[in-house]
């Protein structure tokens, strides 16, 4: 008990101040301020166009390769700003990985999939240790005892739910520490779904985890921290037991009871 | 009559046709009958067709016709009895009295014509009469007849849908059977080529020495390996090792570093090369290019550099190709889902990293469709080699040497004076026939590696 209020208490993983971003001129984001720690799964809920996928992509700066955004604000990962000068966004990359919301295997095998980070980062100094990096990370994505007697088949037979799981295990294999997931479901039916929820559950404690999601079950089941933004702004940020069962706010409320979005 | 105001005076009783039957079918609307199939127009378009086109049918065939029958009806009459039997000679006299009938002012060479000329005037005038009489009479009675099947239940449109399918169906057909016709001449030509020269010699030998001279029965010298080597040095070897590097690189650039504003400068100039005339090509390759490499040949002590290089026909045609590999690449990358590209860079990968790992090798089956089909345009390709690649048939590798090619030789054998039945002329057809099923080969294939490469992102 006194070890869960004191890691509560340390410094948090990811942290963003007042960030806004801009497409041009339109501001998408208009000054939100977080705190990821390691312990919690946050959710990021909110309707189409609220900005909750944006302000994901600024956590590993991948709004960098959209030429008209813009991002202002602060952003720490370890108390170190990701968009100052000094920091390497192919190192940021590496320690903030990325699911996406369609599973987007590389027309390679499954194998070379998964050792693709390791290959890029030279992490694995040879065949062996690549080996059991690719198979660490298919187990701890699930997905080891499907695929084990195939790793040379290319990734994209895989099935749908199979793919986002390699795609998991692809972020995984560069030992990332932040996980961020864009509505890493929204393609797969439920079965799948319940799967990769399943894998949030086990990866959680050894990666801070941020999911995007549409589905307010989705995000009830596998966060313990849940923010509800509209309209580029975040309107409320707790635990995921208060804002589902007791909102702050009016337009939560609204929201999570269908009232709109 | 002729046959041109015939041709007007049809299509403008088919509009007349048109503006009646529409106007009868609007009555039918404005009456105020309960349900009208089609609107106004459709049945106006209706008599229309069947108006003109069985009239405009019969003067196309009529047209093929009437002038046998003119010669025939010259023939009966007595003043042609004097003519010489001889199939060829009559034929010439023929076709020169009806030369003079149309214009008397010539001058003929035969006297027996210029008596036969009032004779074609006479016939050929007669049977363009019964000709335009006949397809007005044809013109009346389809539109009659349509005209008298316009009721408000007739489906007009669902019937003027269906000619404008034939129509389109007519058009595509048109192309594909003057591809087949040439094809069957080729082949014709080819067959008597081979009734010459031995198939096996022509595909496998090596010396190529085109002349009328007969040995055993078969004309000699014509080994066409020399040449299929020359084609194939020059536009798939020499013109490739240009283009493919430099096309896929500014594919890249374009689609992956170029900014917009660039990007829209660049892409219209480069495609703008490939507007340039091969001609244009030719002679920047053979006055420019061509003397810069013997001279550089020559300071790097290649002293028996040709000045009609390889090299020079091939880098130049390799510009000449740039384009085309260029925008194939280009949208074999651009078609690379752009979720990839961000799985790849959300890995931490670098720009070039996600180009030589990810992009590239997804978007090869496409890149490789498009190679093979700028190599089918570079073999094809004239106008550079007649310029600059020379004609002296040599088998070598050296990129300095003289080499010719298949297309430069068809040039070579076609132009000048020779007879039509001699074995240099028929063996231009056995070349191009080589050439069109090697192309036509590439493309297939290119087709359908782009086409498999396609299904797999849809």
């Amino acid at each position: 008990m006194l070890d869960n209020l004191a890691s509560a208490t340390t410094k948090p993983k990811m942290s963003a101040r007042d960030v806004r971003v801009f497409y041009g001129p339109k501001e998408a984001i208009k000054g939100v301020s977080i705190d990821i720690d390691m312990d919690n799964v946050v959710a990021f809920i909110g309707p189409s166009g609220c900005g909750k996928s944006t302000f994901l992509r600024t956590l590993n700066r991948m709004n960098d390769t959209i030429p008209i955004a813009r991002v202002e604000g602060d952003i720490t990962l370890d108390g170190e700003n990701i968009y100052s000068s000094s920091m390497d966004v192919v190192q940021l990359r590496a320690r903030v990985g990325m699911v996406f919301q369609k599973p987007n295997p590389f027309p390679k095998s499954i194998y070379d999939n998964v050792a693709y980070g390791p290959r890029i980062h030279g992490l694995a100094p040879n065949k062996a240790e690549l080996d059991q990096i690719v198979e660490n990370s298919l187990v701890r994505a699930g997905l080891w005892n499907e695929v084990k007697d195939r790793l040379q088949d290319s990734g994209t037979a895989l099935s749908g739910g199979q793919q986002q799981r390699l795609c998991i295990a692809r972020a995984i294999a560069v030992d990332p520490e932040v996980i961020l997931m864009d509505e890493p479901c929204s393609a797969l039916d439920p079965i799948a779904t319940a799967k990769i929820e399943e894998l949030i559950h086990e990866l959680r404690g050894r990666y801070a985890i941020v999911i995007v999601t549409h589905n307010m079950q989705q995000a009830a089941r596998v966060s313990q921290k849940t923010a509800f933004f509209h309209l580029g702004t975040m309107v409320e940020y707790g635990d995921t037991s208060d804002i589902f069962t007791n909102p702050r706010e009016e337009r939560t409320r609204d929201y999570i009871t269908g009232r709109y979005g | 009559m002729t046959i041109t105001a015939t041709f007007f005076l049809i299509a403008g009783l088919g509009l007349i046709a048109w503006v009646f039957a529409r106007a009868r079918a609007g009555r039918f609307i404005q009456s105020g009958v309960a349900s009208v199939h089609s609107l106004p127009s459709y049945h106006g378009w209706y008599a229309a067709m069947w108006a003109v086109v069985p009239a405009i049918l019969f003067l196309l065939v009529w047209s093929t016709i009437a002038p046998a029958l003119g010669s025939y009806q010259v023939l009966e009459s007595p003043l042609a009895a004097g003519l010489p039997t001889d199939a060829f000679e009559r034929a010439a006299i023929l076709s020169e009295a009806r030369a003079l009938s149309h214009n008397p002012d010539l001058k003929v060479f035969n006297d027996a014509a210029v008596k036969l000329a009032p004779l074609y005037a006479a016939a050929d005038s007669k049977y363009a009469m019964i000709g335009a009489l006949a397809a007005f009479l044809l013109c009346f009675a389809g539109g009659a007849f349509a005209f008298t099947r316009i009721r408000p239940d007739f489906r007009a449109r669902t019937q003027v849908e269906r000619t404008v399918m034939f129509g389109l169906l007519l058009a595509s057909l048109i192309a594909i059977l003057a591809t087949l016709g040439i094809v069957a001449s080729l082949i014709f030509e080819t067959v008597r080529f081979f009734g010459m020269v031995s198939p096996f010699e022509f595909l496998f030998g090596l010396d190529w020495n085109p002349s009328d001279k007969v040995v055993d029965g078969q004309a000699t010298g014509f080994g066409a390996v020399p040449l299929f080597w020359g084609t194939v040095f020059i536009g798939a070897i020499i013109a490739m090792l240009v283009a493919i590097p430099l096309g896929l690189m500014s594919a890249v650039y374009l689609t992956q570093y170029a900014s917009a504003n660039v990007r829209k400068w660049m892409k219209p100039i480069l495609e703008i090369l490939a507007g340039v005339p091969t001609v244009v090509y030719g002679y920047f390759a053979a006055l420019t290019v061509a003397p810069a490499l013997r001279s550089f040949a020559v300071s790097i002590g290649i002293t028996d550099a040709s000045s009609e290089s390889a090299l020079a026909a091939g880098l130049v045609m390799g510009v000449m190709i740039i384009p085309f590999v260029s925008s194939m690449a280009d949208d074999s990358i651009a078609a690379v889902p752009g979720s990839m590209r961000d799985g790849s860079l959300a890995m931490g990968a670098t720009k070039s990293e996600t180009i030589k790992q990810v992009l590239i090798p997804a978007a090869l089956p496409g890149v490789v469709g498009g190679v093979l089909l700028a190599v089918s345009r570079a073999i094809g390709e004239t106008m550079i080699v007649v310029m600059a690649a020379g004609l002296a048939a040599n088998l070598t590798a050296n990129p300095f040497a003289s080499v010719t090619t298949v297309t430069t030789q068809i040039v070579q054998l076609l132009t000048g004076d020779t007879d039509f039945d001699s074995p240099m002329t028929l063996a231009a057809f056995a070349l191009g026939l080589t050439l069109f099923v090697v192309t036509l080969l590439l493309n297939i294939v290119a087709l359908q590696i782009v086409k498999r490469y396609r299904e797999a992102y849809d």
